[in-house]
C-alpha cells in the first residue's frame, strides 16, 4: 500500500492491520511524554485546499507525536490564490524534498490526480475530496465502533454482523462514502436513511439498504446510529423545506433518542449543527461516542501514516 | 538441519537460575519491574514472575510489555512492522526494571527499549535478562542474566518455541531460511 486514497479497494486485512496498529498508537495518547521516534526525520506537508479545523489538528497531532517535521499549506493566503495550479504546486513541494502529502480539496478526485500524475512520487493520504471520500474518518469511525463493542479483545477483529444506520445528505457525504465501503468490507451491514433527494442516484450499486424513514430505522434497533452533518456549504438547491421540519422528521431528537436502547453508539463526525440533525440530549449522552471519535482519530492517523511511510517499499509484512 | 539445544527442562532450569540471579543481584524482590519485548519476550518475563513467586510465596513482581517498534532504527529498512501492545502496570519511576528478550544478538532490539523507557520514566536501574546470548553485538550492550551462550555463525538461525505460543519449548538452531 503505498497511497491512502480511498476505503472502496482497502483490503480487509490491510484495514484490521491499521486498527490494530492504532490499538497500540491508543497506548500512548496517556502518558506524559507521547512523541514517538518512528518517523524523525520525515517532512510531511498538509496542503489544505479546503477549510478544516478538527481534520487538519487531527493529522498534525498525528504527524508531530511520530516526530515527522510539518508543513501547513493552506490555500488561502497562498500562491494558490495568485492562481497556481495543482500540478505546480505538487511539483514545487516535490523540488523541496517532502516525504508525505496529506490533501484536502474540494474536487473529488484530486487526491488521485496527485498520486498517479506523476508530478510527485511520495504517499498520498486524502483528507476529505470534494464528495468522494474521506477514508481516515471511516478508518477512526471503525475503531470507534470497534472499541466500543469489542473492547479489549478488539485487536485482530472486524465488525462482522454490526448493525449500522447512517442518517442524513448521503448524497454530499464523503463521510458516508467511505464508512459504507469500509464497514462493508469489516463484515458489517449498513442501512442508510435519507430524504429521497439526500440520497445519490448510484445508491443501487452500493452495499446498502436505503429507508426515507428514521423511525422505521430505529425501531430495528441497530447497534450504530451514526448522524451526518447537514453541509449547507454544499446545498445550493432546495434538498428540504426548511430545517425545522428536517430537524422533526431526519433529526435524532430527544424524543428519539428515548427510544433507543441503552447499548445503541451514537456518532457524529462534527463539527455538529445541534438543535438541527442531533439534540443535545443525544450527543451528550453517555452512548455518545463523539469526542472518542475526535480522540481516536489521532491514533488512527498515526497508524496511517506509520504504515505508509516506513518499511522499504510500504508493504506490511 | 538443526539441531535442539534447549529442551522443555532445560529451558525450566534456567529460567529458575535466572530468577534466582535477579533476587540475588537486587537482594530480595523489592522495586522489582519485570517487562518482556514482544512477543517471547513477555511470556518469558511472566515464567519468571512466576518462578520468584515460587521461590518466595510473598512475593508478587509487577510483570509487563514494552513494545519497541516504534523505538527501532530499521524502520526505513524493512517491510512495515506491525506494533505490538505495550502494557506497563506499574509506574517505572525509581525502580529496578528487568528487561527480557528471547534472544540478544545485534543488541538494536535492547537499544530500542532503553528509549522506550526513557520515555516511561526514569527506573533507578535497568537489567537485562535473556534466555539465549548468540554473539554478533553491533552494539556496546551486553546481558546480565543469560540462559545460555550459543556460539553461532551469522547465517544460522536461532528458534525458540515457547508453550504458550508455540506449543512446546525448545531453543534450535540452524541454518538460515532463504
Amino acid at each position: 500500500m503505498k497511497h491512502l486514497l480511498s476505503t472502496h479497494n482497502l483490503a480487509r486485512e490491510d484495514a484490521i492491520a491499521i486498527l490494530d496498529i492504532a490499538e497500540d498508537m491508543a497506548q500512548f495518547g496517556h502518558r506524559d511524554v507521547k512523541k514517538l521516534p518512528a518517523l524523525r526525520g520525515k517532512t510531511i506537508v498538509n496542503l489544505f485546499y479546503e477549510d478544516s479545523t478538527r481534520t487538519r489538528i487531527s493529522f498534525e497531532a498525528a504527524e508531530k507525536r511520530l516526530s515527522a517535521d510539518v508543513i501547513n499549506f493552506s490555500a488561502k493566503g497562498s500562491s494558490v490564490s495568485k492562481g497556481e495550479s495543482l500540478k505546480d504546486t505538487a511539483q514545487t513541494l516535490d523540488a523541496m524534498g517532502i516525504d508525505a502529502v496529506v490533501v484536502r480539496h474540494s474536487s473529488s478526485g484530486a487526491p488521485y490526480l496527485l498520486a498517479h500524475s506523476g508530478w510527485i512520487d511520495v504517499p498520498v493520504i486524502n483528507a476529505g475530496d470534494g464528495t468522494h471520500e474521506h477514508p481516515t474518518q471511516a478508518l477512526l469511525d471503525a475503531f470507534t465502533m470497534r472499541k466500543r463493542i469489542h473492547g479489549e479483545s478488539s485487536r485482530g477483529r472486524g465488525l462482522d454482523g454490526v448493525r449500522v444506520c447512517i442518517v442524513g445528505d448521503i448524497l454530499h457525504s464523503r463521510v458516508a462514502r467511505s464508512n459504507i465501503w469500509l464497514l462493508a468490507t469489516l463484515g458489517a451491514s449498513v442501512q442508510v436513511v435519507a430524504p429521497a433527494t439526500l440520497v445519490p442516484g448510484a445508491i443501487a450499486q452500493w452495499p446498502v439498504t436505503v429507508t426515507h424513514s428514521l423511525d422505521e430505522a430505529l425501531a430495528g434497533q441497530p447497534d450504530v446510529v451514526m448522524m451526518l452533518r447537514i453541509q449547507s456549504e454544499r446545498m445550493k438547491d432546495a434538498y428540504f423545506p426548511n430545517p425545522r421540519e428536517y430537524s422533526s422528521v431526519w433529526g435524532l431528537t430527544a424524543e428519539r433518542y428515548a427510544r433507543l436502547n441503552q447499548s445503541t453508539i451514537i456518532m457524529h463526525p462534527g463539527p455538529m449543527n445541534r438543535g438541527l440533525e442531533i439534540s443535545s440530549e443525544a450527543a451528550d449522552s453517555p452512548q455518545s461516542v463523539i469526542l472518542d471519535q475526535v480522540s481516536n482519530g489521532i491514533f488512527v492517523r498515526m497508524a496511517v501514516l506509520y504504515t505508509l511511510l516506513t518499511g522499504a517499499k510500504g508493504e506490511l509484512s | 538441519m538443526s539441531a535442539t539445544l534447549l529442551q522443555q527442562a532445560d529451558m525450566k532450569r534456567a529460567l529458575t537460575r535466572i530468577a534466582h540471579e535477579i533476587l540475588e543481584g537486587n537482594k530480595g524482590a523489592s522495586n522489582l519491574v519485570l517487562l518482556g519485548i514482544p512477543t517471547r519476550g513477555v511470556t518469558l518475563a511472566h515464567r519468571i514472575g512466576a518462578i520468584l513467586s515460587e521461590i518466595d510465596p510473598s512475593v508478587s513482581v509487577p510483570v509487563g510489555s514494552l513494545d519497541v517498534t516504534l523505538y527501532r532504527d530499521d524502520l526505513m529498512n524493512n517491510p512495515t512492522r506491525p506494533t505490538a501492545e505495550t502494557d506497563v502496570p506499574v509506574d517505572i519511576e525509581g525502580k529496578t526494571v528487568v528487561l527480557v528478550d528471547d534472544v540478544l544478538y545485534s543488541g538494536r532490539t535492547v537499544r530500542a527499549a532503553l528509549d522506550a523507557l526513557t520515555n516511561l520514566g526514569r527506573p533507578a536501574i535497568v537489567r537485562l535478562a535473556v534466555l539465549v546470548d548468540r554473539g554478533h553485538r553491533e552494539l556496546p550492550i551486553r546481558a546480565d542474566y543469560v540462559g545460555k551462550n550459543v556460539p553461532s555463525a551469522l547465517g544460522e538461525r536461532i528458534n525458540v518455541t515457547l508453550a504458550e505460543i508455540d506449543g512446546d519449548d525448545s531453543v534450535s538452531i540452524g541454518e538460515a531460511v532463504a
